[in-house]
């Protein structure tokens, strides 16, 4: 009987993924064409992408023949620019953290955090919780697993924020239309964020939060089916995570496109100022309160975000109002809620949300 | 043939729970497939992502859908 290693489950939704086919260990010719290849079709994606800005200049204005400076030819130009260069972005970058969480599974995240102290050990919490395949639906079972495995509550709690909120999707999205700043701005406050908050609920001393049951519960030995995975192997998993991720996200990806390309042309472009602007101090914690019961997935918010700022709101603001739709969501606060005592609950949104909102007063203050 | 299938009900959960069922029909073989969406049963199973195959109170594998020819193997 093979042993499977247990694969992850990336999702903004549902959690599925299957494993690539198991193949015998590849002899080195194959390795060095594989990496031949993976060389080449690198270099091939690059000159590809290269071509695309002027590309949508000649398909708008010469093959199309609008005039320059058009609303129509504005809107069109940025379609065709942006549609094809964050879905090539969107796919180099699933398939290398499906390659790299091809390293990472749960279990593997469980043990290691097992045995770290509070403050180290809610810093590894959030790094892994990038790379950790994880999904909220597993969150429950995970949970479960982590305070079994003795991992400290508070440490627990950065895992679970950085989790969902640091997400590859978004990252590449906000490279890919609003540059790499705004991406390292979200990557550097949500690792923060995620590290501070479940520091701070590990001072709490909460423990007797949790549910009764859970701390009775007495559990099996986790299973753990381990495989060896060769290079191959890796390979069919990040192309795994490609058909996954991006057959699912891209009717997302190309409708925010859309819409971002119609504001982008037809707009004015002080249009959100005087509401999300830099001047109403009172947006940042609106922005929150909207955003927490509201769930959308990354890829559908980023072109939201992209139009907002481009129309004069201001990045706290709108960074905020990221967070707190991908950070908090209704939906995970009621699976959560089968092992948390409501009053955990709100200290966990409290926490996290004071986190954000200081986030957005920071940035809309220095920038 | 016991094969529990756990899961809360996301939409690889049920992806899981059809490809066990499709195997099982494909094979032929006698088997009770039920689902597990309680929590406290799956960490008596040691079960702490999901979705899980359990076939024969064995874990056969956890935190991904399994595809049709893997049950298929496990179960004949």
């Amino acid at each position: 009987m093979k042993a499977i290693q247990p694969v992850g489950t990336d999702c903004e939704c549902d959690c599925q993924k299957t494993t690539a086919e198991q193949s015998p260990a590849i002899p080195n010719s194959n390795m060095s064409k594989t990496i031949v290849t993976g060389l080449l079709g690198l270099a091939l994606w690059y000159v590809v992408y290269k071509q695309l800005e002027p590309f949508s200049y000649f398909f708008a204005y010469s093959l199309v023949g609008l005039d320059r400076g058009s609303h129509l030819g504005g809107a069109i130009q940025f379609f065709v620019y942006d549609t094809p260069k964050v879905m090539m972005l969107l796919t180099l970058i699933v398939f290398v953290i499906g390659m790299i969480r091809s390293f990472f599974t749960q279990e593997r995240t469980r043990k290691y955090l097992a045995g770290k102290r509070e403050t180290a050990g809610n810093v590894m919490a959030a790094l892994l919780g990038i790379v950790t395949p994880f999904c909220s639906c597993s969150a429950v079972p995970l949970f479960i697993g982590f305070v079994q495995a003795g991992v400290p509550l508070g440490v627990t709690f950065s895992f679970l924020i950085a989790a969902p909120m640091i997400n590859e999707i978004a990252v590449v999205l906000l490279y890919g239309l609003l540059g790499w700043k705004v991406a390292a701005i979200y990557l550097g406050t949500g690792l923060m964020i995620a590290i501070i908050s479940g520091w701070v609920i590990g001072r709490f001393k909460l423990e007797h939060w949790i549910e009764d049951w859970v701390q009775a519960l007495r559990v099996g030995e986790a299973v753990v089916i381990e495989e060896k995975l060769s290079w191959a192997d890796r390979v069919g998993h990040g192309r795994e995570a490609v058909r996954d991720i991006v057959g699912k996200v891209w009717i997302y990806v190309i409708a925010g496109i859309g819409v971002g390309a119609a504001i982008h042309g037809y707009v004015p472009e002080t249009f959100m100022a005087s509401i999300m602007g830099k001047d109403a101090w009172w947006s940042v914690p609106a922005a929150v309160v909207v955003g927490i019961p509201m769930y959308s997935n990354a890829a559908g918010i980023v072109p939201v975000v992209e139009a907002l700022l481009g129309k004069g709101a201001a990045l706290g603001t709108v960074l905020a109002f990221m967070m707190s739709v991908i950070a908090l969501s209704l939906p995970e606060m009621v699976i959560i809620r089968k092992v948390l005592k409501p009053k955990l609950i709100a200290v966990f949104i409290g926490v996290v949300g004071s986190g954000i909102l200081f986030t957005g007063f920071l940035f809309n203050l220095i920038i | 043939m016991e094969i529990k299938v756990c899961g809360p009900g996301c939409a690889s959960c049920e992806k899981a729970q059809k490809t066990v069922e499709a195997a099982v029909a494909a094979k032929g073989v006698q088997a009770i497939v039920s689902k597990v969406t309680d929590f406290q049963e799956m960490a008596k199973l040691g079960i702490f992502s999901t979705p899980a195959v359990v076939i024969e109170g064995k874990v056969k594998c956890v935190g991904r859908a399994p595809k049709q020819g893997e049950v298929e193997e496990w179960i004949s």
